[in-house]
């Protein structure tokens, strides 16, 4: 079997490589010295779709599939992976938004989010709760027609710059059955944010803890009923993974060609490196590796979009392989660069940082061989 | 207004072009191709004449191989009505590219045809002109600016040392240089969209064009190389080099 795209899918990766190489790459570098958020560049890409790619059409979506998705956002990082990853966090919240939420919170929200006229960040983890997401233990009192929520939410993508806030709360019991998803606007009473944390990649994207000091929600922000929110963050981390994975592919494939092109140009011992055997070798196994990482990942998209009963296993194991073997393959990309490739100005050494947390978050790779282990041994 | 839009699919311009070993062409295989990058420019110019409403349809027309269905698509996805592809797999030169222009606006009766000044494969710069000539319309070449008015048409032409302004009677034909726009990202919901539009498939012999080749191709060669530069020390040393090396002073 071979696994070919389909025109339209040809089309979109063309044109997402294209947006990447005149709007993304010429500035990524900046973005990451400068910790930019570049806003004015995600709604031009959100006019072209890229606000709400598997949201439905009639909030202002495309309505795609995920593997659509894995295209674009593998064509986006290869300018900028923490740009990429920040467009693929707002894609969530879109689509929890405009899958799970009611008519009101849709017809309020649902176009502006698609347009990124208002820009959206995804509150799961918490100081205590990281890879044991359910036991979070921010609390959502019903209060007449207001929910109190307090707690604290860490590590959030866009904090402090977005402007809606999709926070899971617990409303019932210990568990996962007791928790529940809101929507908080940026200048909700009781919502602040923590100070914008100095991190190794991940730079043009501000990261901030989500403070809720009995923070007042509208009932009617509350995203499906009570207790269904840990249902929703589990639907979205299987399409989560795979984007994530996708955003350390194309890094990688990045860092790889511009690696081709420079051993052919530096020549050391009298003859460029790209004649010695080890760079050759070196080469090889690093196209080999992605095209293997590529070939996963896409084969987890598709299983994700025809709704197997194992995608979840196949996200887990994409997200585990494709993070990894991409981290691995920069890495040499920075060793066949030498000391240029830890200069800022050859971008891999962005890359690589960029890359390193795509190990952890969106569930740690050792989270993800606990997914793929259980659905061995039950 | 009907506007046609002749557009070729071509060899990325990212892309480092290689000359096959045996010297008879460029290396094609495993290639990005795209839309010849003028072509976008005159299906951009085409499209916004659409959306101003000058223009009523806006049709996209390519010659060559089966796989130049997807030019014409992203034609459809920046916003043309239709297609048609006329599909050959022989090396087709622009006086038969002409011909076969000739036979589609004859069937289509544009008021307006709309090509790139030139192709950034073969940089041959003719087939504007020569379809102009076929169908004896006026042509208003490197186009930097059009404006439409009642019954003709305003074009800016970037030419040697200046701008000149021309009116062309309509139909023309007009080809389009750098600074005529800058093309659309073609967005996620018009990508699908194209999918739904019609493009008739056509052939050579349909308009009995006989597209033989009637230029021989001896050889494709890459650029010399450039060689290193020597550094001098002293300006008697450069003086001396330009006179007795370089041969540019006396």
């Amino acid at each position: 079997m071979v696994f070919a795209l389909t025109e339209e899918q040809g089309m979109i990766r063309d044109m997402a490589q294209n947006f990447a190489e005149e709007k993304i790459q010429p500035f990524a570098n900046e973005w990451d010295a400068e910790k930019h958020f570049p806003v004015d560049m995600m709604r031009e890409g959100a006019e072209l779709g890229f606000g709400g790619i598997y949201a439905p059409e009639e909030c202002g979506g495309t309505g795609l599939s995920r593997l659509d998705a894995v295209l674009i956002f593998e064509q986006l990082s290869r300018a900028c992976p923490s740009t990429s990853a920040f467009i693929s966090i707002h894609n969530m919240v879109t689509w929890m938004l405009t899958s799970f939420g009611s008519d009101y919170l849709k017809e309020k929200y649902g176009s502006d989010m698609t347009a990124m006229n208002l820009i959206g960040s995804y509150c799961l983890t918490e100081p205590g709760a990281g890879s044991d997401a359910g036991s979070l233990s921010t609390k959502a009192v019903k209060d007449g027609e207001n929910y109190k929520l307090t707690g604290t939410k860490q590590f959030i993508s866009g904090a402090g710059a977005s402007d809606l806030y999709l926070v899971m709360a617990r409303t019932g019991g210990d568990g996962a059955g007791g928790v529940s998803a809101f929507l908080l606007e940026k200048d909700t009473p009781g919502l602040s944010f923590g100070a914008n944390e100095k991190k190794m990649g991940w730079n043009s994207q501000p990261t901030r803890q989500v403070i809720m000091d009995d923070a007042i929600v509208p009932a009617q922000n509350l995203i499906g009923q009570e207790g269904d929110g840990f249902k929703f963050a589990m639907m979205g981390l299987d399409g989560g993974r795979l984007n994530i994975a996708a955003c350390s592919l194309g890094g990688a494939q990045a860092a790889l060609e511009q690696s081709i092109d420079y051993v052919k140009e530096r020549s050391q011992f009298g003859q460029a490196i790209a004649d010695f055997q080890a760079t050759q070798f070196k080469l090889a196994d690093m196209e080999t590796e992605l095209q293997a990482a590529r070939l996963m990942l896409y084969n987890a998209a598709a299983r994700l979009d025809a709704k197997e009963v194992d995608a979840t296993k196949w996200c887990a194991m994409a997200k585990k392989h494709v993070t990894d073997a991409a981290f691995d393959v920069t890495n040499q990309a920075l060793q066949l660069h030498g000391g240029y490739g830890y200069l800022s100005e050859y971008n891999i050494e962005r890359i690589l940082r960029d890359l390193r947390v795509h190990q952890i978050l969106e569930g740690t790779n050792e989270i993800m061989r606990v997914i793929i282990s259980r659905t061995l041994l039950k | 207004m009907k506007i046609l839009v002749p557009v070729k699919r071509v060899v990325d311009y990212n892309v480092k072009i290689r000359v096959k070993p045996d010297q008879t062409g460029v290396d094609l295989a495993n290639v990005k191709m795209s839309m010849n990058p003028f072509c976008e420019i005159a299906v951009e110019e085409a499209v916004r004449l659409q959306e101003a409403g000058t223009a009523t349809e806006v049709i996209a027309v390519s010659i060559g191989p089966a796989q130049s269905q997807e030019t014409i698509r992203t034609a459809l996805a920046m916003g043309a009505d239709r297609g048609i592809l006329i599909q050959t797999d022989a090396e087709v030169e622009p006086l038969a590219i002409a011909k076969l222009l000739k036979g589609v606006v004859e069937a289509e009766s544009p008021d307006l045809v709309i090509l790139g000044k030139q192709a950034i494969d073969g940089d041959n710069n003719q087939t504007g002109q020569m379809l102009a000539a076929l169908m004896g319309w006026p042509q208003g070449t490197f186009a930097s600016e059009i404006k439409p008015e009642a019954g003709h048409i305003g074009v800016t032409r970037e030419i040697d040392g200046g701008l000149q302004t021309i009116k062309l009677n309509l139909p023309a034909i007009v080809t389009t240089d750098l600074r005529l726009n800058e093309p659309r990202y073609a967005s996620l919901p018009n990508i699908m969209k194209a999918k739904k539009k019609p493009i008739d498939e056509k052939t050579p012999e349909d308009f009995g064009v006989d597209v033989t080749p009637q230029i021989e191709i001896i050889k494709v060669a890459e650029p010399p190389v450039r060689e290193a530069g020597v550094k001098v020390e002293t300006v008697e040393e450069l003086v001396d080099k330009l006179k007795n090396e370089a041969g540019v002073l006396s």
